[in-house]
């Protein structure tokens, strides 16, 4: 597989999965944090769910206390224990509440469909990685051997629970035997073409391929950045940078006055031009420091 | 010279409404599912997202506008979990699960899921011979909560006693031991293909501890000369509930393979494999769990014939062997 290098910049959280369709589509991985914070919520939900249900049981069904109400609390523990994350797993796209919450997605490792039998093997595992160590929490006390062996156990479970720290892909072991990862659900909305809003601003201004020759993609798309900024201190930086690309490019200003915020627009569209054109012969430019 | 257009800029304008318009449906199938989608939509959806992919595939060689690139990635991010992100429609599911694709898993994991009854079978009869040399063991290999009050100490009539109980039990209760059985069980069964990610040693561990215990069992009662009336009161839900343990043993063991034993994929990618056969095993094995806390929970406490006994657990045992023979057979290949 290799990388695609469209000028996008690298970051470490940054996976690529080819779809069958066989096209590369890249995606960030969930940070631990956001994961330990959806597991919580769920944690939650099934603890609520689990006390009222079987609050409700045991008082609300009627005949002896220790009859149906014990065996409905029962199975109703048992099924939230082992299904709520397979059950919403299963049915929202590999989403539970939690991490729907958090914006988070399973998805299989290869990019191929998440199939039923990850999701049973990723939630399986949790009996050992989630509920073993909180039921051991709850069950420290004791004496003597009893001591000893909770001890060894949360040592040797320690170890698989620190297993997302110890890979670049932050794989608990339920991941490892199902074949997935978790990522983020990503958000993008489409803004207007910066290039459009040009054409609407009166006559072009024109530059000579040396100036444009001058930067590359990275600071063609930090220019982006910066035209595509809002908030107080979106128009104050535009002043600073648009002198500094008039000085690099030894721009001469025209008789009739440009503002700051059309020379940059201008300048913008016309560099994009350039690169793009350039791009389609195979002539990249990563940044200003690439070679022509 | 006239300014050209930027050839981007024309890119996105001519197929911007079919990103706009697979956003909306992604967008409406995220919140609600895809069971709102119409079915002209349903069509439309994969035929937008390949449209999408493509311009995605195009966009990040000629445009350099970073806005655009981020949108593709994410739309068609967001198209392909809702295409790829599995789905369930959990009747035809099950349906196809327990007809075709549980059967065929524990046939492929035949060897390990012997290896575990054998585990079982060696923990037994170790338990039995150093019970019936030494009685003292039996106190090792039994926890108090199973004993019941049995013991080396007990007289013949106080273990038979045990077996016949409960048959004069009120519905109720027997309900809610059924309901621990098989909750405790299908835990402890759930625990054994999870521990199978440590090189499958506390899965074996596990299984002959069981073995240990049923040893020690069948020593204590031999020795008063109950062994066959021990043997009707297991034989009920044992031939269900140990072939479950089995079955659950061996899936722990089909993952412990996969980290141990070398083969031509990688080691991670052999694992995902293999991994997921397991949890069917597992998944499955529930339903196996269920049946044997029925049958303890219910069948053993209210039937207290002998040969009703024997009858009911050996049928049970035929039928689970010819289900996992022969179910699906032949069609596991799809």
């Amino acid at each position: 597989m290799t990388a695609i290098d469209d000028g996008i910049r690298a970051d470490r959280n940054r996976r690529e999965i080819v779809t069958p369709e066989g096209v590369p589509l890249r995606l960030r991985l969930a940070k631990r944090g956001e994961r330990l914070a959806a597991v919580l919520i769920d944690l939650t939900i099934i603890v609520t769910v689990l006390v009222t249900g079987a609050f409700a049981a045991i008082t609300l069904i009627p005949g002896n206390s220790s009859g149906w109400g014990v065996s409905v609390a029962l199975l109703l523990s048992f099924a939230l224990r082992s299904f709520y994350f397979i059950f919403f797993e299963l049915r929202w796209q590999g989403a539970t509440p939690g991490k729907r919450a958090l914006g988070l997605r399973v998805i299989d490792r290869k990019g191929g469909r998440l199939k039923p039998e990850a999701v049973f093997a990723r939630n399986l595992m949790r009996e050992v990685e989630m509920f073993l160590p909180i039921s051991l929490l709850f069950s420290f006390g004791g004496t003597g051997d009893a001591v000893l062996a909770n001890l060894l156990t949360l040592c040797w479970i320690g170890a698989l629970l620190a297993l997302p720290f110890f890979n670049k892909n932050r794989l608990r072991a339920g991941d490892l035997i199902a074949g997935t990862w978790v990522v983020e659900s990503p958000k993008s909305t489409l803004l207007p073409d910066m290039a459009a809003q040009r054409a609407m601003a009166g006559g072009p201004i024109r530059f000579t391929d040396a100036q444009l020759s001058v930067y590359g993609i990275y600071e063609l798309q930090t220019l982006e950045d910066v035209l595509r900024r809002t908030g107080p201190n979106a128009q104050e930086t535009r002043p600073s940078v648009a002198d500094r690309i008039k000085a690099k490019i030894d721009w001469q200003p025209p008789a009739a006055p440009v503002t700051d915020d059309r020379f940059l627009e201008a300048f913008y569209a016309a560099l994009r031009g350039h690169l793009e054109r350039h791009a389609l012969f195979g002539r990249r430019r990563r940044d200003k420091h690439d070679g022509v | 010279m006239a300014e050209p257009q930027l050839k981007s800029y024309d890119f996105r304008r001519e197929r911007e409404a079919t990103w706009t318009e697979l956003d909306a449906l992604v967008q409406r199938a995220n919140r609600s599912g895809l069971d709102a989608l119409t079915p002209d939509e349903l069509l439309r959806l994969p035929v937008l997202y390949r449209a999408t992919l493509s311009a995605l595939s195009v966009a990040r060689s000629i445009t350099l506008d970073q806005n655009v690139l981020r949108y593709l990635e994410s739309l068609g991010m967001r198209a392909y979990f809702c295409i790829y992100g599995g789905r369930a429609s959990l009747a035809s599911g099950l349906w196809r699960f327990f007809a075709v694709e549980y059967p065929a898993a524990v046939r492929n994991a035949a060897w390990p899921i012997l290896l575990s009854a054998a585990i079982m079978v060696l923990g037994a009869i170790v338990g039995h011979v150093l019970t019936a040399a030494n009685p003292d063991w039996y106190y090792s290999f039994v926890s108090e909560s199973l004993a019941n009050g049995r013991g080396p100490t007990s007289t013949a009539e106080e273990l038979r006693a045990v077996l016949y109980s409960g048959a004069d039990s009120a519905v109720e209760r027997l309900n809610a031991f059924a309901s621990f059985l098989f909750t405790h069980n299908a835990r402890i069964g759930m625990l054994c293909f999870a521990l199978g990610f440590f090189f499958g040693v506390p899965t074996a561990i596990l299984l002959f501890t069981t073995g240990l215990m049923l040893g020690a069992f069948t020593a204590l009662y031999a020795a008063q000369d109950l062994l066959p009336e021990l043997a009707a009161w297991l034989t009920i839900h044992g031939t269900t509930e140990l072939l479950a343990v089995a079955l659950c043993g061996g899936a722990g063991f089909v993952v412990a393979s996969a980290l141990i034993f070398p083969t031509r994929q990688s080691r991670l990618a052999r694992l995902a494999n293999r991994g997921r056969q397991a949890a069917k095993i597992v998944i499955g094995t529930v339903a196996l769990f269920f049946a044997a806390a029925l049958l303890e929970g219910f069948g053993r406490q209210l039937i207290t014939d002998m040969t009703l006994r024997y009858l009911i657990g050996t049928t049970m045992l035929l039928y689970w062997l010819l289900y996992f023979l022969r179910a699906g057979a032949g069609r596991d290949r799809d």
